[in-house]
C-alpha cells in the first residue's frame, strides 16, 4: 500500500474516459461500482463540458455481486447502444470492475453489436491515468485504422500536386490548454502549407481514427497520450512523427524545421512571418531582475523539460530543481536534469515533492495543483504549467503553451507572481513600512500586504513531512539574527540554509554577522 | 401566522402504505459514501480519516473536496497495489506500517477511522479486525474505528451514517437516569449553537450533538437518552443508539419554519414541556423567519421542480418547496427511502407527488426532460449539461455545505433555489 495524501494522476479508466470523452461517435461501457460516476464532473465541472461524457457505468451494489453481475453489464451495453447509437465503442472495467472478473470484452462481443467494440484492458493497481489514456487511443487506432493498413513493406508514396498533410496527435478532453494548442499548432501548420488530415483524439470520430493512414506524417503534441500510437503508425503505415513539443520559442523553431523537414517545405515563411513577444520582453531591461531567480519544476514530463528550457534559455532563470510524477517517462527527465546539474526527482509522492521544495527554497515553483498546494504553506511565487489542474486554468481566453502565442502567455504567467523589480528593491531598502512589509505579497497581487505565514515556512510543513533535518549544529547569535531580517524576504530562507551550512562545514558554533557575510561571499554567484 | 404543527405521536404507517413509490434500478449517477469524509473531517477536528482503496478512491476524494484541497487536510488514501492484492496477511502487516506512518507525521490525532471502499469490500480486506489490532496498539493515545464508505454499499451522505454508527458503541454509558436530549447529524457549528440555545430556553437539556466537535467530549448514551435526527440519512445510527437503549422521537426534519417547528414540538413533547411555553420560547423566531421567507415566496411559488435523487434530503427539501413555497413538485427522487424515519415528511407532501426511489439516470432524464420543470435539483456531473439543454438547476451538493436547518437559515435554504433562477433572468448574453 501506499499513503497517499494527494495523487497526481486518476486511475487508467479515467484516461480512457478522457479519450472518449475528447471523441465524438465513441461510447465507452464500464464496468464500476456505484459512486464512480463522480469522474463525469471532472469534465461537466472543470472543464465545463455542457453534455454529460458518452459513458456508460453498470454501477453495480453489493446486492448485485450476490446475482448476475454479467449480465448486468451486458444490459448496461446494449442499452447504451440502442440509445446512443455510436459508430464504436470502448468497453472495461475501472478498479473493482476488474476484480470481480466478468470480462467485459467477452461479454460485450457476445453481444454482436454492428459497430467495432474495443476492450480496454486497464491494470488499475499498477497504471495511472495517462497510460490509460495511451492505451485507449492505441486500442483504438489500432482496431480502427489497422483494418486499411498496406502489406507491410509498402513503400509510402505521395501523391503528386497534393499539399502535405499530417495528423495532430495527442489532444484529449481534461488535457491542460490542449484546446488552445491545437489551434495554435494548426494555424502554424497552415502557414507553412500543411493541411491536417485528422486531430485526435480530441474532436475525431472513430470514422476519422479510420483515415489516420492517408496522412503523410504525425505530429505528436502530447508524447504521454499518443507516443505509442504514433509509434504504431509508423510501423505499419510508415508514417514518421514529430519528436519536438513546441513548447517555447526555441522549441516552436525546432518543430517548425522538424515538420518542414516532413513535409519537405519551406520553414522560412513560417519562422519569419510570426514570432513571439517573449524574447523581447525577455531582453528587455525590465526583465533584468529575473536572471538567475531560482526556479523549481515539476509536472508530466513533456512540461517539465519544456518548462526548464524556456526558463534557463529563454528567462535566465536558474532551474534549481526538475522532476516529473510520471514513472514511464524518467528518462526524458534524468537527461534534462543532466542539462542544469541538478538531481532529477521521479515520484508521485506528493510529501516527497515537498520536502524537496522546502529543502531548496526556490523564489519560483513551476508545477501542478499540487505544487500550488506546497508553494502557498511555503510562501513561495507558483505558477501553472501542467497537469493536474483545477478548473481556474480551463480558462475562456485563448491561452495556449504551444507556439509563438503559447510562449508569449507563458511570459505573462510566469512572471506575475514574482515581485515587480521595483518593489522588490524598495523592499530591500526600506523594510519597515507600514503598508509595504517584509514578506508581504506582492502589491500588485492586491490582496492587502498582509505578510503570508512564510517565515516559519518547514514549521507549518512538518505536519505532514518530517522537518528535514537541521543541517547546522550552529545557533544564530541576536546580532547576526537581526542582520538576517534584512536580507529580502524571498531569498533569506535560502540566505539562512547557505549560513548555516557554511558555519556547520567552517566549525563555527556560534554565527555571527561576520560569519553570514563570510558565507554570502562565499557562494556569491556560484 | 398560523403554522401547522403535525401531531408526531400518530403513526403514519397506514397513510404510508397507500402511497405509490416507484422503484427504480439502472445507473446510479450518485456519489459513494467516502465523500461524506469531505465535511466529517471538518467537524471532528481531532479525527482522521484513512480510506483502504484504490487511486480511484484518492481521486473521488481530491475531486470532491475541490478547492479546499488546498489546506491541510485530515484524510488520506492508502492505496492498494497489484501485491496487496495477493495476499491478505500482506495487506494487514501493510495497513499497520501505513497507520504507524500516519500517527508519527500526525501526532495530534486522537481517532482514526479506516474507512473501507469497494476494492477493499470485494476482495474482503477485515478492515474490522484491523481497527480492533490497531486500537489495542494504539490506545489510549489513538482510538481506531472502521466503517465503510464504499459505492457498492453506501450513497453519498450515507457514509455519514456508517462512520456515526461506528461511533456509538464506543460511546460512554449516560449516567443520569434524567432524561436527555442528542442531536444526531453533523450540523454546520452555526446551526449547533442555535438549537443549543433553543434548547436551553425551551428548557429541554442537556441537550448534546452527535458528532462532537473533538473524539473526547462525545455525549453519553443510554436508556435515558432521547435522541432527535438532524439529518434524515441515519439509519444505522438510528438503530445503533436505539440498541444501547436510546429513544428516538419522531417528528419531520428541522428545514424551514413548519420543519423546524415541528422538529422543536417534537422534543418538546417528549419532555413534556407546554405548547405555552414552546409558543412563548419560539414564535419571535418563527415570526423572523416566516418574514425573511415570504420574499421567496413570490419567486419560487408555482414554479416546478424535479429532484433527481442524490442526499436523502430530497423528501424534506420537496416537502418545504412545496408547502412553504409553493413550488410544484415534478418528481421527487431519493437515493433510499426510510419509510420510519421519512414518515412525518410524507404526511406533509402532497398526495400526488410522484416519488422515485433509485435510479436509472437515462430514463429519469427522459422525464426530467418531458417534465420541463422551472428547475432540477441534481448533481454537478448533470447540472451543466441540463443548463445547456435549457433547464435551470440547483446543484445538490451544496445542500450538504451549506447551513440549511433551523429558523434562521430558512430564508438561505429558499434562496439557494431563488439564485439559479433570478441568474437566469438576470443574464442577457
Amino acid at each position: 500500500m501506499q499513503l497517499t495524501v494527494w495523487t497526481y494522476e486518476g486511475p487508467p479508466h479515467v484516461g480512457a474516459m478522457r479519450i472518449a470523452t475528447g471523441m465524438q461517435g465513441l461510447h465507452y461501457v464500464l464496468h464500476a461500482p456505484q459512486g464512480d460516476t463522480y469522474a463525469d464532473l471532472l469534465f461537466t465541472m472543470i472543464e465545463r463540458r455542457d453534455r454529460r461524457p458518452p459513458v456508460t457505468y453498470t454501477t453495480f451494489a453489493a446486492r448485485d455481486l450476490g446475482g448476475d453481475t454479467a449480465e448486468l453489464f451486458k444490459n448496461a451495453a446494449r442499452n447504451a447502444y440502442d440509445r446512443f447509437q455510436p459508430q464504436a465503442m470502448i468497453v472495461g472495467a475501472s478498479c473493482t470492475g476488474s476484480l470481480i472478473q466478468d470480462d467485459p470484452g467477452g461479454l460485450a462481443r457476445a453481444l454482436n453489436l454492428p459497430i467495432p467494440v474495443v476492450t480496454v484492458d486497464l491494470p488499475a493497481y499498477q497504471r495511472k491515468e495517462n497510460w490509460g489514456a495511451a492505451e485507449t487511443f492505441y486500442q483504438l487506432v489500432r482496431a480502427l485504422a489497422g483494418p486499411s493498413a498496406p502489406p507491410p513493406g509498402t513503400p509510402r508514396v505521395r501523391t503528386a500536386g497534393r499539399r502535405p498533410s499530417c495528423n495532430l496527435l495527442g489532444a484529449t478532453a481534461l488535457g491542460f490548454r490542449h484546446r488552445d494548442d491545437v489551434t495554435e499548432i494548426t494555424a502554424l501548420l497552415g502557414r507553412l502549407g500543411i493541411d491536417i488530415n485528422v486531430a485526435a483524439p480530441m474532436g475525431a470520430t472513430p470514422a476519422d481514427l479510420a483515415r489516420l493512414g492517408d496522412a503523410d506524417f504525425n505530429v505528436v503534441l502530447y508524447p504521454e497520450i499518443a507516443g505509442q500510437a504514433a509509434s504504431w503508425l509508423q510501423r505499419i503505415f510508415g508514417q514518421p512523427f514529430s519528436k519536438t513539443v513546441p513548447i517555447g520559442v526555441t522549441a516552436t523553431r525546432n518543430f517548425i524545421a522538424e515538420v518542414a523537414h516532413m513535409a519537405g517545405v519551406d520553414p522560412a515563411p513560417a519562422l519569419n512571418a510570426s514570432s513571439s513577444r517573449l524574447p523581447w520582453y525577455s531582453r528587455s531591461v525590465d526583465s533584468t531582475y529575473l536572471t538567475g531567480k531560482r526556479v523549481f519544476i515539476f509536472g508530466d514530463a513533456t512540461h517539465a523539460v519544456a518548462a526548464a528550457r524556456i526558463a534557463s534559455d529563454e528567462l535566465g532563470f536558474k532551474v534549481v530543481g526538475l522532476g516529473t510524477y510520471a514513472r514511464e517517462f524518467g528518462r526524458e527527465i534524468r537527461e534534462a536534469a543532466k542539462l542544469y546539474d541538478v538531481e532529477p526527482l521521479i515520484t508521485d509522492d506528493y510529501l516527497e515533492v515537498e520536502a524537496q521544495v522546502a529543502k531548496l527554497q526556490p523564489e519560483l515553483v513551476l508545477g501542478t495543483q499540487m505544487e500550488r498546494h506546497i508553494a502557498k504553506r511555503l510562501g513561495i511565487p507558483c505558477a501553472v504549467i501542467s497537469a493536474p489542474v483545477h478548473v481556474q486554468d480551463f480558462p475562456a481566453r485563448y491561452a495556449p503553451q504551444m507556439g509563438f502565442e503559447g510562449a508569449n502567455v507563458i511570459f505573462d504567467t510566469w512572471v506575475h507572481p514574482l515581485m515587480m523589480g521595483l518593489e522588490e528593491h524598495l523592499l530591500a531598502m526600506f523594510k519597515d513600512d507600514f503598508e509595504f512589509q517584509d514578506g508581504a505579497l506582492p502589491s500588485h497581487l492586491g490582496r492587502g500586504h498582509a505578510a503570508p505565514p512564510a517565515e516559519a515556512p518547514v514549521v507549518a510543513a512538518a505536519a505532514v513531512a518530517p522537518q528535514p533535518a537541521s543541517e547546522s549544529a550552529a545557533v544564530w547569535g541576536a546580532e547576526a539574527e537581526k542582520e538576517l531580517h534584512k536580507i529580502p524576504f524571498f531569498v533569506r530562507g535560502k540566505a539562512r540554509r547557505n549560513t548555516e551550512r557554511f558555519a556547520n562545514e567552517n566549525g563555527v558554533t556560534t554565527i555571527t554577522v561576520e560569519t553570514l557575510y563570510d558565507a554570502k561571499a562565499h557562494y556569491a554567484r556560484s | 401566522m398560523t403554522v401547522h404543527i403535525p401531531n408526531c405521536a400518530v403513526s403514519a404507517a397506514a397513510e404510508m402504505t397507500q402511497r405509490p413509490v416507484r422503484r427504480e434500478s439502472g445507473q446510479r449517477e450518485v456519489f459513494c459514501g467516502l465523500t461524506g469524509i469531505v465535511w466529517l473531517h471538518r467537524k471532528i477536528q481531532d479525527a482522521f480519516f484513512l480510506v483502504v482503496g484504490s487511486r480511484t478512491c484518492a481521486h473521488l476524494i481530491q475531486s470532491a473536496a475541490g478547492v479546499m484541497i488546498f489546506a491541510e487536510p485530515r484524510f488520506a488514501t492508502a492505496i492498494m497495489e497489484e501485491k496487496d492484492l495477493a495476499g491478505l496477511t500482506d495487506a494487514n502487516d501493510e495497513l499497520d506500517r501505513i497507520v504507524t506512518q500516519l500517527i508519527a507525521r500526525r501526532p495530534d490525532i486522537r481517532l482514526l477511522f479506516l474507512v473501507g471502499s469497494c476494492p477493499s469490500e470485494v476482495i474482503k480486506l477485515d478492515l474490522s479486525r484491523a481497527a480492533l489490532r490497531l486500537s489495542q496498539r494504539l490506545l489510549p493515545g489513538v482510538r481506531v474505528l472502521q466503517y465503510s464508505g464504499s459505492g457498492i454499499e453506501t450513497t453519498f451522505t450515507q457514509g455519514e451514517d456508517a462512520c456515526l454508527a461506528s461511533l456509538v458503541p464506543t460511546l460512554p454509558r449516560a449516567r443520569t437516569s434524567e432524561d436527555t436530549l442528542m442531536v444526531v447529524g453533523a450540523l454546520a457549528d452555526v446551526v449547533e449553537d442555535q438549537f443549543t440555545r433553543m434548547f436551553e430556553a425551551l428548557g429541554i437539556g442537556p441537550v448534546r450533538f452527535l458528532p462532537s466537535r473533538d473524539s473526547l467530549s462525545m455525549p453519553g448514551v443510554g436508556p435515558s437518552t432521547k435522541f432527535l435526527l438532524a439529518q434524515p440519512f441515519l439509519a444505522d445510527t438510528a438503530r445503533a443508539l436505539e440498541e444501547r437503549g436510546a429513544t428516538r422521537i419522531a417528528a419531520p426534519f428541522p428545514l424551514g419554519v413548519d420543519g423546524t417547528t415541528a422538529w422543536l414540538w417534537a422534543a418538546a413533547q417528549a419532555f413534556g414541556i407546554s405548547r405555552g411555553v414552546f409558543d412563548a420560547v419560539t414564535q419571535t423566531s418563527r415570526d423572523r423567519a416566516e418574514r425573511a421567507l415570504s420574499r421567496y415566496r413570490d419567486e419560487l411559488g408555482g414554479r416546478s421542480i424535479f429532484l433527481f435523487p442524490d442526499s436523502q434530503l430530497e423528501i424534506p427539501l420537496a416537502r418545504f418547496l412545496s408547502r412553504e413555497l409553493g413550488m410544484k413538485l415534478a418528481e421527487v427522487g431519493t437515493p433510499y427511502l426510510h419509510r420510519e424515519h421519512m414518515a412525518e415528511e410524507l404526511r406533509l407532501l402532497p398526495g400526488d407527488v410522484a416519488i422515485t426511489e433509485g435510479q436509472d439516470v437515462d430514463l429519469q432524464l427522459d422525464r426530467c426532460r418531458a417534465a420541463k420543470p422551472d428547475i432540477a435539483l441534481c448533481g454537478l456531473g448533470l447540472a451543466n449539461p441540463l443548463e445547456a439543454e435549457g433547464i435551470t438547476t440547483k446543484w445538490s451538493i451544496e445542500l450538504v455545505f451549506t447551513p440549511i436547518q433551523g429558523f434562521e437559515q430558512a430564508a438561505d435554504l429558499a434562496e439557494l433555489f431563488a439564485r439559479p433562477l433570478l441568474r437566469r433572468s438576470r443574464l442577457v448574453a
